[in-house]
């Protein structure tokens, strides 16, 4: 029997068709999941995430536990600042991708609902001596879209919001983050769950669009944001998974996990993963083969852009593959383009 | 619930078929399957003159979300596919039984209709699904 989140409820009344997923009866769209994706480009969306997994650390070993288990460096966060980063095991493959927030009294870090179990029992099996892991349940609601943050105070008592992207702030009990997964401005809020469904209640009220899983999955991709379990998972490094970036190889004394497995790999990785447009009329899905100037490559996301009204991916190649490349789609070659993402930003589109 | 046409035959893989007067048969998806499978985006329709068995592959319906096979609900060869729908796919959302036909098949044998589910039948496979 799958779980439900405390909005549960409200997503059967709004309309919410509930799928499945990672072991949680989620919304995947509302009716249309073309209309929910615009809503979020143009306006404000939400997203009910608390599936995802909130984890609370503190003590005095707290920061080198996370500097230790997180290839990205907690040590560089100002208070209430947020990081992405991935957590490696000792091959350097991806065991999970997170974000996490320095707060007052220890760190917040948010990760996958799908990997749950396996990181909670990482975190526990590397933790240090003088810290605490707390797993909290609470009501997680992601406020996405150009609206998003107007929306949010008109159906709130806060009467204006001061977050510089990738900050968060406190309000009350609430933890309010300027972060997002669609590639528009807008929150993620968490609060306890005994008042999740009146915040709920009230975006909506504020003509905030429900958005579920669908929507959610077409506007990080076009955002060129990976999904993990998809885009990477323990078999591929986070130098071959766009998300070199957050490998924090400086100071060179930081014994992160897998860090030594990275080194080698570190000057020329041998593929990459990028952007990929169909020219030709179809779908791209998750592992189909693709040809390109370079060798061979797999699809590792795929779907209908709604901006761009048509196909686009996110594909794992040879690290020289540049420029045309073609797709099988069910034994026919059809013409397709590698690009760098992200497709879209701020609602406006960034590739040709 | 869905709306599920009493006129119409129904193959559990959740086509439907109609017999027109001309003797030929028109082919769609059902409601169900629409919903089901959300905002489709592209098809891929079958060869003029292709012709099929009954459950045999016939096309490929994508929605945001995924591919799904089309299949033939009877025998036969097809005769005209509905062209419209390469330029408006989102028509298989809003009319699955009218404008958003698939194709048209002359059956190899009209009476192989008969052995399809009428729309009773048909609504038990969407109940068992739910």
């Amino acid at each position: 029997m799958a779980d439900k989140t405390p909005l549960f409820d409200a997503h059967v009344a709004a309309g919410g068709k509930m799928v499945d997923f990672a072991g949680w009866m989620m919304p995947v769209n509302y009716g249309s999941q073309i209309d929910e994706h615009t809503a979020v480009r143009t306006s404000a969306g939400m997203f009910d995430v608390s599936h995802m997994t909130i984890v609370d650390i503190d003590g005095p070993d707290a920061e080198a536990f996370l500097r230790k288990v997180i290839a990205n460096d907690v040590a560089v966060l100002a208070e209430y600042q947020a990081l992405y980063g991935a957590a490696l095991n000792a091959h350097g493959g991806v065991l999970d991708d997170l974000i996490v927030y320095r707060l007052p009294k220890g760190y917040r870090c948010v990760v996958n609902a799908s990997t749950r179990e396996k990181m909670l029992d990482w975190f526990e099996a590397q933790a240090l001596t003088n810290m605490r892991i707390e797993h909290k349940p609470q009501v997680m609601l992601a406020v996405q879209g150009p609206e998003a943050i107007a929306k949010l105070i008109a159906a709130t008592d806060l009467t204006q919001l001061n977050i510089k992207p990738f900050f968060a702030a406190a309000h009350g009990d609430w933890l309010i983050g300027r972060t997002g997964y669609t590639g528009e401005d807008g929150v993620e809020v968490m609060l306890p769950v005994e008042q999740g469904l009146a915040l709920w209640q009230a975006l909506l009220d504020a003509g905030v669009q429900p958005a579920g899983l669908g929507a959610r999955d077409t506007l990080r991709l076009e955002a060129g944001l990976n999904l993990y379990g998809q885009d990477m998972d323990e078999t591929t490094s986070p130098l071959i998974s766009n998300i070199g970036w957050t490998v924090a190889w400086e100071p060179a004394e930081r014994g992160f996990i897998g860090r030594y497995a990275l080194q080698g790999e570190r000057t020329a990785p041998a593929h990459k993963l990028t952007g990929i447009i169909l020219e030709d009329k179809g779908v791209l899905r998750h592992d189909q083969p693709v040809q390109t100037d370079a060798g061979p490559g797999l699809v590792t996301s795929g779907t209908y852009s709604p901006t761009l009204q048509r196909s686009i991916g996110l594909v794992r190649v040879p690290s020289g593959a540049n420029g045309e490349c073609s797709v099988d789609i069910r034994g026919t070659m059809k013409k397709a383009r590698l690009v760098k993402p992200p497709f879209v930003r701020k609602g406006k589109i960034l590739v040709n | 619930m869905s709306d599920i046409p009493t006129e119409l035959k129904y193959a559990a893989t959740h086509e439907w078929a109609r017999l027109e007067e001309d003797g030929t048969v028109t082919v769609g998806i059902s409601d169900h399957a629409q919903s089901a499978l959300g905002d489709v985006v592209y098809i891929e329709a079958p060869e003029l003159g292709l012709t099929v068995a009954a459950q045999e592959e016939a096309g490929v319906v994508e929605s945001v979300k995924a591919a799904s096979d089309i299949y033939a609900p009877i025998g036969g060869t097809v005769c005209a596919v509905n062209e419209a729908l390469t330029d408006a796919p989102e028509t298989v959302n809003q009319d699955p039984y009218g404008d958003g036909w698939f194709f048209k098949l002359t059956p190899t044998n009209a009476g192989d209709l008969d052995d399809l589910l009428d729309a009773e039948a048909y609504a038990e496979v969407c109940d068992d699904e739910d």
